[in-house]
């Protein structure tokens, strides 16, 4: 490789110019590239950091009685976990895939705003070591829930101004991110590359950024309200100082629930371009599909209550929220209709990244299906806070959200590396990662019907046998995740090099780019010829 | 080949399950689903829950067969040809999104007509205060003067200390057993006030449908109504995580008959008169046990 300072400033567009070496190629990072293999990256680590808590969960709940940990420190395990795969992990894989992706998608040679990208990016490590720290301070690591519920919250100890800064942290990282999304699909689109051209995961990534923009804030202001609670006497959630504990519980939700979008709504634009890649036939729908996806984003900011069914509410809100929640079925069976009719008629081949793709088509739906069910107001006083909630909102975040990054890692791997994968050894990864996922969560179901409450440390005797199930579910997908991280770096070190599009039916944008895709992606916008190749739906 | 181990899988899950059931109904492989409950509001929930289940059920069996049909037929490896002019069909699209809208609305009424039932707290007969603390339960029957705290009985916290060697299975009614449960009457409108006097905690007893969060400063209103043939022990656990014993802070319920009740409530209360009297002997404590 040549010496970049050897190089002219007039060769910037040549692949290999402008890229700092060593250590200040990734701490001062500007290239859109570089900043989504940090993330990327960072996502995994935090993959195994809260992985590593869901195993000693599932550890202490193997069998009844208290074998491993205290109940504290299980109420932590718990509280980080959900906290580090959210925050950390699948929110960062977003923005990675985003980074890496929506430039080449749209025509464009990065990021439209790349010394914010390196922000965004390196807030993250201090947030998190922040967050993980609190694991060490006297009182342990918070232990209220991610949702962090006052009052109980205010009775974590040390911890608590450490949770507190590091959402904040989080949250900043995630607005500038987003910003940075939103700048880049508005303004940096190659010529003819319109709106409704754009490719599904572009626009998913659009409609979660605004997602972002609304939502975050609104949790900044939630905590910053817990924070006065504690420390400056406030009591906007102390009903004895006349604040409203419940009312901690509506704000958070209305960042709450557009969150869990905002984890879904990326993996329905990849799996809205790995279906018809694998299928070897355009979208069916691509315009109902925007709209469907637009409709959830909305619905999302209307439904929140549901998730507090039992902390008292008039008649008519419950109505209200169990009404605009069913309507979300509406919109999402839309997607699942046009993913299945997309196969119908098609060619079909199943690579690791259409494997992945279609559990999450059957999976993702099966928890759709609960949700439905939750949605229903007295039906839910039964389900809320049991496992059955716990099963329904790890069917959508693990063969949903999680399976969707491994399907886009897997389709674009070679893209990015110019290698392709070792696929027998992904598809073994798939299949271990299908079957444990089923039997670690399916369970669950069972529990939370015959009454288990979830966030308990230890359980009465009949729930023995279930949880063993999930719990062996549990270890044997922990197990298989490290497939993952050695499946991308062998990828990365060698394997058979690949030509410009990876798969025989994928003709978007950035299967038009040589693999690996240069430096500054598209340096000389696409063609209309090249960009109606790619939108050919 | 993918459908086919998942359906294996699900068969093989499915065949333990009945097998078990079979064998040993009271066993832990059989708690597969809600209990219908014990009172009208709980066979309602349990009927609407039933009813959702099988609508997904069979909606799940038309997507996820036109799906594996799909996936099976349109195989390149058996030489199929996509038809790549199959983009968009506004019929098909507007059935597609018109027929849920008909099942949501079918699924919407009877929901609703039952929570409209669940929230009519009017003609209660008996009211009974709950405040939840960390980490137990306080009951107060407010026209009887007759008030007590319930905590996780001794046997379940003993065995569920960390270094305990206790087998779980050898105590009755592990984690699920207190030392003074609720005692309440059969055939009888109860109405709990629930409150809570630290975090928020949850009351939660799945055989009566009722589930209310219990918030410090807020005193949220519940009923339910046991059937008056069907006394006993009913229990549940605390449904909102309310810091480290969250997990043992269990509910019990004892449903006698009206007869019953009465004895054990008018006993109660001369109980605690005596003991809360100022010329009481010194070793009376107040709550004491029924």
């Amino acid at each position: 490789m040549a010496d970049p300072h050897a190089h002219d400033a007039t060769l910037e567009h040549d692949s290999h110019d402008h890229k700092p070496h060593g250590w200040r190629r990734w701490v001062y990072a500007t290239n859109h590239k570089d900043i989504g293999t940090m993330y990327l990256i960072f996502a995994c680590t935090m993959f195994f950091i809260g992985g590593a808590m869901a195993m000693v969960i599932r550890l202490e709940l193997f069998k009844p009685g208290m074998q491993w940990v205290d109940p504290q420190l299980f109420n932590s395990m718990t509280t980080m976990h959900a906290l580090i795969m959210i925050f950390g992990a699948v929110m960062p894989a977003w923005t990675g895939l985003a980074n890496w992706m929506i430039p080449m998608q749209v025509g464009a040679p990065d990021m439209a705003l790349p010394r914010l990208n390196n922000f965004s990016f390196w807030i993250l490590p201090f947030a998190f070591t922040l967050l993980l720290s609190s694991l060490f301070v006297p009182g342990g690591a918070p232990a209220g829930g991610w949702t962090m519920y006052p009052p109980l919250v205010l009775q974590n100890g040390a911890s608590f101004p450490m949770l507190i800064f590091a959402i904040h942290m989080m949250g900043a990282s995630s607005i500038l991110g987003a910003i940075n999304v939103v700048v880049t699909i508005m303004n940096m689109r190659a010529p003819g590359m319109t709106l409704l051209r754009m490719p599904l995961f572009v626009w998913t990534w659009l409609i979660t950024a605004y997602l972002l923009i609304a939502v975050m804030p609104v949790l900044a202001g939630a905590v910053t309200m817990l924070l006065t609670d504690h420390f400056f006497g406030t009591t906007f959630f102390t009903a004895a100082g006349g604040g409203d504990p419940v009312m901690f519980q509506h704000i958070f939700w209305f960042f709450g629930h557009p969150e869990v979008y905002i984890l879904i709504l990326p993996a329905f634009g990849i799996v809205s371009e790995i279906i018809p890649t694998f299928s070897r036939k355009p979208l069916f729908g691509y315009e109902a599909m925007v709209y469907a996806v637009a409709s959830i984003a909305f619905l999302s900011f209307i439904v929140w209550a549901h998730h507090m069914f039992t902390v008292g509410m008039p008649l008519a809100a419950q109505l209200f929220f169990m009404l605009s929640t069913m309507l979300i079925a509406i919109p999402t069976g839309v997607k699942v209709f046009n993913w299945t009719a997309t196969m119908w008629k098609g060619s079909l081949s199943f690579e690791p990244p259409m494997l992945f793709a279609l559990a999450f088509l059957f999976l993702f739906t099966i928890g759709g299906f609960s949700g439905l069910m939750l949605a229903i107001v007295p039906a839910d006083y039964q389900y809320q806070d049991t496992y059955f909630v716990v099963a329904h909102f790890h069917y959508v975040l693990v063969p949903g959200a999680i399976f969707g990054i491994m399907a886009g890692v897997y389709y674009w791997l070679p893209k990015w590396t110019g290698h392709m994968y070792n696929q027998a050894l992904a598809t073994w990864h798939f299949w271990l990662s299908a079957i444990f996922v089923n039997v670690l969560f399916f369970p669950q179901h069972f529990l939370g019907l015959a009454g288990m409450p979830r966030r308990i440390p230890d359980y009465a005797v009949q729930f023995t046998d279930w949880n063993m199930v999930s719990s062996i579910g549990g270890f044997g997908f922990g197990l298989a995740q490290l497939l993952f991280p050695y499946i991308v770096w062998r990828a990365v070190r060698s394997g058979e090099r690949i030509g410009n599009s990876a798969w025989e039916g994928a003709h978007g944008l950035e299967w038009q780019l040589p693999s690996p895709a240069p430096y500054h992606s598209w340096s000389t916008p696409p063609t209309d010829a090249q960009i109606a190749r790619g939108a050919a739906h | 080949m993918m459908i086919r181990a998942r359906l294996a899988t699900l068969a093989l899950l499915a065949a333990a399950a009945c097998g078990s059931l079979a064998a040993h109904a009271d066993s832990g492989w059989a708690q597969l689903n809600m209990t219908p409950g014990v009172t009208e509001m709980s066979r309602n929930i349990y009927g609407l829950h039933m009813l959702i289940f099988w609508v997904c059920v069979v909606i799940a069996v038309l997507v996820f067969g036109v799906m594996v049909y799909s996936l099976v037929k349109f195989r390149r490896s058996k030489g199929a040809i996509p038809d790549v002019t199959m983009v968009h069909n506004t019929k098909v699209e507007l059935v597609w999104t018109a027929v849920p809208v008909v099942i949501l609305v079918a699924m919407a009424v009877p929901a609703a007509r039952t929570l409209v039932q669940i929230e009519d707290t009017s003609k209660t007969e008996l009211t009974i205060k709950v405040t939840g603390f960390q980490w137990g339960w306080q009951y107060e029957y407010l026209d009887d003067g007759v008030a007590f705290y319930s905590h996780l009985d001794h046997a379940s916290n003993a065995a569920r200390q960390l270094s305990a060697n206790i087998d779980p299975a050898s105590v009755d009614n592990y984690l699920l057993n207190v030392d003074y449960p609720l005692v309440v009457p059969a055939g009888t409108k109860v109405r709990l006030l629930i409150t809570g006097a630290d975090v928020i905690h949850s009351w939660w007893v799945p055989a009566f449908g009722v589930k209310k969060d219990a918030i410090p400063g807020f005193v949220n209103e519940a009923w339910f109504k046991v059937d008056a043939d069907k006394p006993g022990l009913y229990r549940g656990q605390c449904a909102e995580l309310c810091g480290r014993d969250h997990g043992f802070m269990p509910i019990v319920v004892d449903v006698r008959s009206k007869a019953d009740y009465q004895t054990w409530v008018k006993g109660k209360a001369a109980e605690q008169k005596q003991a809360a009297a100022p010329d009481a002997s010194a070793t009376a404590a107040a709550p004491s046990a029924p």
